[in-house]
């Protein structure tokens, strides 16, 4: 069974189509257990989130501030495994069509073996990838094996990235290209920043085609509209997961997390 | 070009151009950091070949940390290991107490030429977060030091130092609460600060090009115990031997006495409370190969690439990764790696200490329990150099904890309690 990368670009050119950014969620799975993680996935997927990715916890996560650490010690100390996010993936995709994309750090991977992690991903329906400590000169191997399964590579390209590596990334990535919008690790901010807007025109001007969708710091609609102004996704995760840490029952965290996604859809379609 | 104490690896060897050591090594970081990485590559590779850095690199070592160290004969110790000469590397002489000053310095002329004016550093047992924060007060250049929070407590000295030089020392309250995370959150702040900040790594694991330059950068440890050998003992070593966590100290003794096959070059791992107990941060002989912060090497995992938490006695050791061309020599056969348990460290630090008036660090004394053992196995004819990468100051709670040295009982109940808690932490 081959995986829906298809389905994920179809998608962003059907948010396009209505002159409007994709709204691109994150939550990780197993938090604040594995049923709640999915519940949480569907929640935000039936509010208006167009993609969700599916944020594997890691024990060592150096790119994430301290809302998503904090999640992710709650999952792994409730014992999350790969094949918890992988049902994730499934339960989600099956209960509401979308997209749904993995985001992990590599050594899982790369333990759990390349071939068996992108078949098994491919097979729950799964539509591709984020990386974020693989760079692209690493990642023949996986590349190789996603696109046999036909999952998509998603790369982080970041303000420091000079127009040649640009390049680089953006031949090599597939589905959409995951623009950083600050210098930083996950987590909510004030603002976004002039940065945002100048990455995703030189991400643009590589002549790649594929989408450029912005994460890091977007936390409210506002935020959402602005970046919606200038990109083709917007991408939030802390906010969703700090909703959830904020609530004081599963219920209503997902009535949170429910409402936070009505609030993004409006904002990435500039109503806010 | 010609330098005493600056001796990188010759051309054409290990690691590759995109930083391989066989299969170990290479560069998994954020594209956030991708520049910043490259640009380090490209300062270190220029400041190779430049005669000016090597000068200036000279001149620090010399005057200011002291170079060359001494080479030490302990007969009164190696009477306790078969009857074989043992000669001490004393990296404990070097300005501010082990040998990572070495890779400090020349970090910290690189961090001129690239003209940032902040470093960050991890430190585990402090000692490299002293180096740095010494270079930064000699340089002018503001210093961050991360290091775990259980590791700010049992190197309670060292943070007293770190302060008095004027760092900002940080206490990383995440994960395990020892080096790893202390790596995690210096990693964090390079992301986000990293256009006027270096990252002063302080061991040979990290991306490349750093397991590459911090090699170079203590080299000198092993060209100088091949020479003082040559001219003490009229031959070369039968086993080189030092304690690895990162394995800085171990390759700066081994790389030197790559080429002399007949050379034994041996690494010696924390045991903790014993390989067998899961307590331990034996990285080469219980890990797997995976992925930890920024290169492929042996880790401390599990099966589903899960870091696991490591264990040791010595805050220097307790890591559970290692530096890539440690994993290359291991598999390669050139070296090879045994794990020393607490108990027969802490016996080893206090041997020395009372048959030589030398009070290792509780990282080093893995070194010298593991001479021991090798020099029963090599009989009255070996001849082993050990390197003694640190002094012992900063370990005395803990020593004095471990051996009862304190006096009165309420000291000792205290320090029961807090034992207690620090070993319940890091588990």
């Amino acid at each position: 069974m081959s995986g829906n990368i298809q389905l994920l670009t179809d998608t962003l050119a059907a948010a396009k189509a209505e002159d409007r950014a994709a709204l691109i969620a994150y939550l990780p799975a197993g938090f604040p257990t594995v049923d709640g993680g999915i519940a949480a996935v569907k929640a935000v997927l039936e509010s208006g989130a167009d993609v969700v990715e599916v944020g594997f916890p890691h024990s060592d996560p150096v790119l994430d501030g301290p809302v998503i650490q904090t999640a992710d010690d709650i999952a792994l100390r409730g014992g999350v495994k790969i094949a918890d996010a992988l049902r994730t993936v499934r339960e989600a995709h099956e209960a509401t069509g979308k997209p749904i994309l993995v985001m992990t750090y590599w050594n899982p991977i790369d333990r759990y073996g390349v071939e068996r992690f992108t078949a098994e991903l491919a097979e729950a329906g799964g539509a591709g990838c984020i990386l974020p400590d693989l760079p692209v000169q690493e990642s023949a191997l996986w590349r190789e094996h996603a696109e046999k399964h036909g999952l998509a590579t998603i790369f982080v390209v970041a303000p420091s990235s000079k127009d040649a590596r640009l390049a680089e990334i953006t031949a090599a990535g597939s589905g959409f290209v995951y623009a950083a919008s600050l210098m930083g690790v996950t987590g909510t901010r004030e603002s976004v920043g002039a940065q945002a807007q100048d990455l995703v025109e030189r991400t643009r001007a590589t002549g790649s085609g594929l989408p450029v969708c912005v994460g890091l710091g977007v936390s409210d609609a506002r935020q959402a509209a602005e970046v919606a102004g200038f990109a083709d996704g917007v991408i939030v995760g802390s906010a969703f997961v700090k909703r959830m840490l904020d609530a004081p029952d599963e219920a209503a965290g997902l009535d949170a997390v429910r409402a936070l996604a009505g609030d993004l859809a409006k904002g990435v379609r500039r109503q806010a | 070009m010609s330098s005493d104490f600056f001796i990188p690896d010759p051309e054409g060897q290990v690691p590759s151009a995109e930083g391989y050591f066989g299969a170990f090594g290479g560069k998994f970081i954020p594209e956030a950091l991708v520049a910043a990485v490259d640009e380090v590559a490209v300062e270190y590779d220029k400041a190779k070949h430049d005669p000016e850095f090597a000068r200036e690199l000279d001149d620090l070592l010399v005057h200011y940390t002291g170079r060359p160290s001494s080479l030490t004969e302990v007969p009164r110790f190696a009477a306790e290991a078969g009857g074989a000469r043992i000669f001490l590397k004393r990296e404990d002489l070097n300005h501010t107490g082990s040998h990572k000053i070495n890779n400090v310095l020349g970090q910290a002329l690189l961090t001129k030429r690239m003209g940032k004016t902040r470093v960050i550093a991890e430190t585990g047992a402090g000692q490299h977060g002293v180096a740095t924060a010494t270079a930064c007060a000699l340089f002018g250049l503001d210093c961050t030091i991360y290091m775990g929070e259980i590791d700010t407590r049992r190197q309670a000295l060292n943070v007293a130092r770190m302060r008095m030089l004027g760092a900002e020392v940080v206490a990383v309250k995440s994960g395990s609460r020892t080096l790893k995370d202390a790596i995690n959150e210096a990693f964090r702040d390079w992301v986000a600060n990293v256009d006027r900040t270096h990252y002063l790594f302080g061991t040979v694991a990290g991306p490349h090009p750093f397991p590459a330059m911090v090699r170079d950068f203590h080299r000198v440890i092993g060209v100088e115990a091949r020479r003082q050998l040559l001219e003490r003992a009229g031959r070369l070593p039968d086993a080189a031997v030092a304690c690895v966590g990162g394995g800085s100290n171990a390759i700066g003794l081994f790389h030197a006495f790559i080429p002399d096959a007949d050379v034994r070059l041996i690494g010696c791992e924390p045991a903790g409370h014993g390989v067998e107990t899961g307590e331990h941060a034996a990285t080469l002989t219980a890990g797997e190969p995976g992925i930890l912060h920024g290169s492929r090497s042996y880790v401390l995992q599990d099966e589903e690439g899960q870091i696991t938490e490591p264990y040791s006695i010595s805050a220097g050791l307790d890591y559970p990764g290692i530096g890539p061309e440690h994993s290359y020599l291991k598999d390669s056969g050139r070296a090879e790696y045994r794990a020393v348990t607490d108990d027969a460290a802490m016996q080893a630090l206090r041997l020395l200490s009372r048959t030589e008036g030398i009070i290792p660090a509780i990282e080093s004394a893995h070194a010298l329990a593991g001479a021991l053992e090798v020099g029963r196995e090599l009989g009255p004819d070996g001849l082993i150099v050990v390197n003694l990468s640190g002094r012992g100051d900063k370990d005395m709670d803990t020593a004095a904890r471990y051996f009862g040295l304190y006096d009165t009982d309420a000291e000792v109940a205290a320090d029961a309690a807090d034992t207690a808690e620090i070993e319940g932490d890091a588990k």
